[in-house]
């Protein structure tokens, strides 16, 4: 009898159950829309400190996740400097002093020009389903957009966060909020991803916020201006000397 | 014999104008003493607080491990062997390991360096004893200079964000268990103190250390594959190097106030020449050779640095035994430019340093009494006594 009222009970949740994608399934749809074989957008980071807020603006080319070369336009006191990240390398090319050095070490835990973003952040490319057991863990409402939240736990040791979180559009496939966690179970670093619009095809979140959870302030937005999917861009953009150019 | 007499009354016999000489010589004295005394009292200092609180007896380096790099302390870690475990538990031997993190004090963001120690360590003057409280927080002991410039004091709980040895983020709280002040700047800005065995456990690195500190007997250990022995010579260069940059430094204010001294003895003897020309060849006319002549007049000038020797004796060393006695109260904060500074800086005046410096100024008055006396070996008697003058 009382396995028979189990079952009515749990019967109207089999549609949901039958309907919930793996984890798996949601982060491949996921990279249908967020990723793409090259990219070149601009962009305005604006970061709020403590003493007031300040803009970046700059113009990136990306190909895939392993190449990557950002020119920063404005403020003044930034323009002309430039980026290069060539897989788990980065330069960067500084105009006042002429000079162009690499990013390691130490220096990529610094924050990128006062930011929530090390550069280590920017240089997060690795593919979550090759270190991650995603498994939905349930569902959630972000800007009154229902989610699915996956938790992903590492499945190899030499990851920077051992657990994270994401919230994921149910209809779009576009993260809303993802949330990064220490070994210990401490929050980390927050982003919401907001803004979403339909550009060639795929949906993509023109506006995001990171926040460094321990850090107080309201953290740095990124907004994309302008994006273009899948351009051709010459293999020197990508090149050493392209940062002095 | 004769000479020194005629000198030594002809030196008093000028009054005023010897004493003005004498008293800016001996002002050349105690500075120059006094200076050199500053100077080598920092440097015994700083080099006995730096071997107390830092360097010990010596310091074995893994082989990556770079101070001066900061590149290298992701992989300048190494299990320690089995051949030091017994002078480990003899408190011989301790062992440190360094490792990068950030904290976020009042929710600022700054880059830190973890250092893990034995709590029961005596080889170095810190009082790791602190870190021998156990609580659930990460028990931490920082200096003066970083609780000033983190704005933390005993018993504030701040986070701390690391990565353990396979890059993987790790953060937890830390409590502020002590406190310490210290000469050594080297061992407090951007650093924070912890249990050795807890930042192993943080880091993931079971029973190994970056560094490992000797005690100051001269006990001598085997090198070991991985290790590299640091000596006290090599680890207080730095020290060393800075003071030999400030003596040189100092000397340009030597050169100055000798200059200075011995441009009062040149034209002194310069006008003593040419006032004392009947003098000189009355002396030549009487016998005396121009050589003797030239000798009493260089021998007055020189005179003069016996004297300010004597006089800066009278009041030099009761103001420079004060000094070393109560010593020098330095300016806040001026070891936070990296090398140790005590609050007080007790001047020390050695035998060696006196009569070097007694030695350069009679060295240098003989000289300078000799080159206008020259002079003399060119006159003729008979011009001299008629005051003609050449």
């Amino acid at each position: 009898m009382k396995i028979i009222i189990a079952i009515l009970i749990m019967l109207p949740m089999i549609p949901v159950w039958a309907q919930m994608p793996s984890g798996d399934e949601i982060l491949d749809k996921i990279d249908q829309n967020m990723s793409s074989d090259s990219r070149v957008f601009t962009s305005k980071m604006i970061i709020h400190g403590r003493r007031g807020s300040r803009t970046v603006e700059s113009k990136s080319w990306a190909v895939g996740d392993v190449k990557s070369f950002t020119e920063y336009l404005a403020p003044a006191r930034e323009k002309d400097t430039k980026m290069l990240k060539l897989e788990d390398q980065l330069w960067m090319y500084s105009p006042s002093t002429d000079r162009t050095i690499q990013i390691s070490g130490h220096m990529l835990r610094q924050s990128v020009m006062g930011s929530d973003l090390s550069y280590e952040d920017m240089m997060d490319d690795k593919k979550m389903q090759d270190h991650y057991d995603a498994v939905v863990v349930g569902t959630d409402t972000i800007d009154n957009r229902l989610c699915w939240l996956i938790e992903l736990l590492a499945n190899t040791k030499d990851i920077a966060y051992e657990m994270r979180k994401i919230w994921v559009d149910q209809k779009r496939f576009i993260p809303l909020r993802q949330e990064l966690y220490a070994k210990s179970g401490k929050l980390l670093k927050r982003m919401e991803l907001s803004d979403v619009v339909e550009i060639e095809n795929r949906w993509y979140p023109k506006h995001m916020l990171f926040k460094d959870m321990l850090k107080e302030g309201e953290g740095t937005e990124f907004i994309i201006e302008d994006i273009e999917f899948d351009v051709d861009i010459p293999d020197y953009r990508f090149s050493k000397a392209a940062l002095r150019r | 014999m004769l000479s020194l007499k005629l000198a030594w009354r002809n030196l008093i016999g000028a009054g005023l104008r010897t004493w003005l000489n004498v008293i800016v010589l001996s002002i050349s004295f105690v500075v120059i003493i006094w200076h050199r005394g500053m100077l080598d009292g920092w440097h015994e200092q700083a080099r006995r607080d730096t071997i107390d609180w830092e360097i010990g007896g010596g310091q074995y380096w893994q082989r990556n491990y770079d101070p001066y790099d900061p590149f290298t302390l992701v992989d300048s870690h190494e299990l320690l062997p089995a051949e030091w475990q017994e002078q480990i538990a003899s408190n011989t031997l301790t062992p440190i390991l360094v490792s990068q993190a950030t904290i976020y004090p009042q929710g600022r963001m700054q880059s830190v360096l973890l250092k893990g120690i034995e709590p029961g360590q005596t080889i170095l003057k810190l009082p790791t004893e602190n870190l021998a409280e156990v609580s659930h927080e990460i028990p931490v002991m920082i200096g003066t200079r970083m609780a000033e410039s983190t704005k933390l004091n005993i018993d504030d709980v701040v986070t701390i964000r690391w990565r353990d040895v396979n890059e993987t983020f790790d953060a937890a709280e830390a409590k502020i268990v002590g406190l310490f002040r210290t000469n050594v700047p080297m061992i407090d800005i951007g650093q924070l103190w912890i249990p050795l065995e807890r930042l192993r456990q943080m880091m993931q690195m079971p029973g190994e250390a970056t560094i490992v500190v000797s005690s100051p007997e001269k006990v001598k250990y085997a090198d070991l594959t991985g290790w590299t022995f640091r000596d006290q010579k090599y680890l207080l260069s730095d020290i060393d190097q800075t003071i030999a940059q400030k003596q040189v430094g100092g000397s340009i204010i030597y050169v100055i106030l000798l200059l200075l001294a011995m441009l009062a003895i040149f034209d002194t003897q310069v006008l003593s020449i040419f006032r004392r020309q009947r003098e000189i060849g009355t002396q030549i006319a009487l016998g005396m050779t121009r050589g003797q002549v030239i000798r009493l007049f260089t021998l007055e000038g020189a005179m003069h640095s016996i004297l300010a020797a004597g006089v800066a004796a009278i009041y030099g060393i009761p103001l420079l035994s004060l000094q070393a006695k109560y010593g020098i109260a330095m300016p806040e904060n001026t070891d936070d430019y990296g090398m140790a500074i005590a609050e007080t800086i007790f001047p020390v005046y050695s035998i060696g340093l006196i009569i070097t410096t007694t030695i350069v100024i009679f060295i240098t008055a003989t000289i300078v009494s000799f080159i206008p006396a020259r002079k003399i070996s060119r006159m003729k008697p008979t011009d001299a006594i008629r005051g003609k003058i050449n």
